[in-house]
Parts: structure tokens; C-alpha cells; sequence
């Protein structure tokens, strides 16, 4: 009697050990895992120079149905802005002063351009963005991403943020709310936001347009 | 004579009712509604905001939970916040508590109302009709005037801090 249960003891220990040998390798599995896919998954900062580049190339249809990139631009600065036409007082405020700005700058920023990148694309499409930017100065053109792999690329360009938040009747949009200032060699001068008062504003849009 | 039993009708339904065109106030209970307004919507533009002060005479805590307008469709309170050079809004679906003495204001850039599926733009000088609805003094009926209002200085110009629900 007394050896058959010290064999099942035995085996039973044996056993144990095993399931615990396999539940410790299931374990190291799953940690390797989760550390490959941080590696793989997480976007890194860009390596050197320790100051991140705002800004770079892009490809956008406009609301009025012609290709704007970042080639065309070359020689021109420029602004950008990210909004979307269901935000109720940001993006038109700011439209509205960037266009009270151009207007007290003359003659200088005429040909100065304002691009409203729409964070929304799925209700901002180019009817709806030329409905909405004829309210305001006409040197402001509408940017559609034509999917999220598009919208993605320009966000991530500009470092700028947009994130789709649900609201009991539908969704609202998060986004970055500066206005981005790009000088003629499509490099990052400046931004403008709601803080600023006017007259530092067109201030700034005045050193830009000297720079070129 | 019109006018006078419209008065006295928005009297007996409202307890208190406002009628002068220029302070542009309101009454329910203990509750002042200051000033509503609205800014003019860009063409094509599906939401809007309004804006207000309310001030809690009374000695008990009320809560504004929800409303309609004219305007829109849809009506829903938010809370917009400037977070890390992030604009975010949120719906505050428990809506805004104002206590007993204290004012509550609504204003661009921070707490507001949404007038969201607008039925046409709203326009500068206009007005829109609407109705508040508050958990303790209960409905009232207002008019938001759709106004400029301070120009540009949307964001961030007077602060008002405000402890309230919903956060």
C-alpha cells in the first residue's frame, strides 16, 4: 500500500512541475511577444538631429477638385491648418482672424494660401468644404484626404494630432489647434493660435512673407 | 392687448418671465439666465454654439439637463478644452450643476451649447427661440441672439473656472 502511493505522489509532483515548466514558458512567450510588437508597432522619433521636422511632403485634392502637394508650394509660404466643418467654434474663429490678418496685411500676402485640412473626411467632402470656406477669405482652400492612410501621412508630417470622439447624437473630432506657418523652402516657421492678439499675429505673417 | 395676454399666459406657465428686449434676461425660479447668444454660422455649417451665464439665486443645487432650439435638430451641452495645443470637446451628458450663488458661464472656448443638424445658417442680427430645461426649476423658454460677439478672442480670454459635473 505504502509504496503505490508514494509512486502516485511521485507522479503527481512530476506532474506539477511540468505544468508549471509549461505555464513559465507560455509566460516568456508572451512577454517576447508583447515586447516585439511595442518594437514593431510603436513609431519612433526620428533619430539625430533631437529636433523633430514639422512638416514635409504631401498630396491632397482641394475642394475645388485640383491636386495641391508640397512640390507645388515651393517658393510660396504658406499656412495649414487641421479642422473640420462640424467644429462649432475653433476652426471658424481661427479662418475667420487668419483672413481679418490677410486682409489688414494688403497687398503683401495676396497670393499668400491658407489650407484647411479636413480631420473628418468622412463628412467633409468637397461640396460641403466649399460651401463652408466661401464664408470666409478666399485665400483659404480646403485639403480632403481622400481615407485615413492619407489623412494619416499629413497628420503625422505635421506632428499634429485629430482623434474621433463619440457624442450622444454622433461624433466630434479632437485636433491640434494651431495654425502652421511654412516658409517657401517648406520648413516650419511658426504657428499662430487664439492666444495670440492680432497685431502679433500679423506680425509674424509679415516676417514670414519677407522671409519667403 | 395682444401683447398683454401673451404676458400674462407666459407669466402663469413661466412663474417668472422676462420681457424687456433690452437686458435680455431670463427667469425660472431662482435661476437668472443671462444674455443667450449665438454666433453667425459659416454657409453650409451643420452645428453651432450658444452661449449664456446662469445664476443660482436660490439656496438649492440645480442642474441645467438638456433643451431644444429652433435652430436645430439637435441640442446637447458641451465642455470644450484647449489640452496640450489640442482642441477637445466633450458632450457633458449628466449636463452642468450651478450651485446656490454661484454664476455659470457658458462661452466660446469652454462650456457650451450645441445646436447640432442646424436647419439653415444662423445669422448676425437674427435670433433663434429656445427652451432650457433644468432638473429642479424645470423649462423656460429663451431667445438667443445670434451676435459676433468678442471678436476673435474666442479662446481662452477671461477665464472662468468652473468645479462642475461631467469631469
Amino acid at each position: 500500500m505504502v509504496p503505490i502511493s508514494i509512486t502516485i505522489q511521485a507522479r503527481e509532483n512530476n506532474m506539477n512541475t511540468l505544468r508549471l515548466i509549461r505555464f513559465i514558458a507560455w509566460g516568456a512567450i508572451a512577454v517576447i511577444s508583447a515586447a516585439l510588437l511595442y518594437v514593431l508597432l510603436v513609431p519612433k522619433d526620428e533619430p539625430g538631429t533631437g529636433v523633430a521636422a514639422i512638416g514635409g511632403p504631401f498630396r491632397l485634392m482641394s475642394h475645388d477638385g485640383q491636386v495641391v502637394s508640397s512640390d507645388s508650394l515651393k517658393g510660396k509660404p504658406f499656412a495649414l491648418f487641421f479642422g473640420f466643418t462640424f467644429c462649432p467654434d475653433v476652426c471658424p474663429t481661427s479662418m475667420l482672424e487668419i483672413g481679418n490678418d490677410l486682409t489688414a496685411l494688403g497687398n503683401a500676402a495676396r497670393d499668400f494660401r491658407v489650407f484647411f485640412v479636413t480631420v473628418d473626411p468622412e463628412r467633409d467632402d468637397a461640396g460641403a468644404l466649399k460651401a463652408y470656406l466661401s464664408s470666409f477669405d478666399q485665400r483659404i482652400t480646403g485639403l480632403i484626404p481622400r481615407d485615413e492612410a492619407e489623412l494619416q501621412v499629413i497628420t503625422r508630417a505635421y506632428r499634429a494630432i485629430y482623434r474621433k470622439v463619440p457624442t450622444p447624437s454622433s461624433y466630434t473630432m479632437d485636433h491640434t489647434s494651431a495654425i502652421y506657418l511654412m516658409d517657401g523652402k517648406g520648413q516650419f516657421f511658426g504657428t499662430l493660435d487664439g492666444q495670440d492678439k492680432p497685431e502679433a499675429r500679423q506680425a509674424k505673417l509679415k516676417r514670414l512673407l519677407a522671409r519667403g | 392687448m395682444r401683447k398683454s395676454v401673451f404676458s400674462a399666459v407666459a407669466a402663469a406657465t413661466l412663474f417668472a418671465s422676462c420681457c424687456s428686449a433690452n437686458a435680455h434676461d431670463f427667469r425660472i425660479g431662482n435661476l437668472k439666465i443671462d444674455h443667450p447668444w449665438a454666433r453667425p454660422t459659416p454657409n453650409g455649417a451643420k452645428v453651432g454654439g450658444g452661449f449664456l451665464k446662469i445664476t443660482n439665486e436660490g439656496k438649492e443645487v440645480d442642474r441645467l439637463i438638456s433643451g431644444s432650439s429652433s435652430a436645430s435638430r439637435i441640442f446637447e451641452i458641451h465642455e470644450m478644452k484647449h489640452e496640450g495645443g489640442v482642441m477637445k470637446m466633450r458632450a457633458l451628458e449628466h449636463g452642468i450643476e450651478i450651485k446656490p450663488g454661484e454664476t455659470i458661464e457658458l462661452k466660446p472656448g469652454g462650456l457650451h451649447l450645441m445646436f447640432i443638424d442646424l436647419n439653415a445658417p444662423l445669422k448676425d442680427g437674427e435670433s433663434v427661440k429656445g427652451e432650457l430645461v433644468f432638473e429642479k426649476a424645470g423649462k423656460v423658454q429663451i431667445d438667443y441672439k445670434i451676435e459676433r460677439g468678442a471678436a476673435g478672442s474666442g479662446h481662452g480670454a477671461h477665464q472662468h473656472h468652473h468645479t462642475g459635473p461631467g469631469k
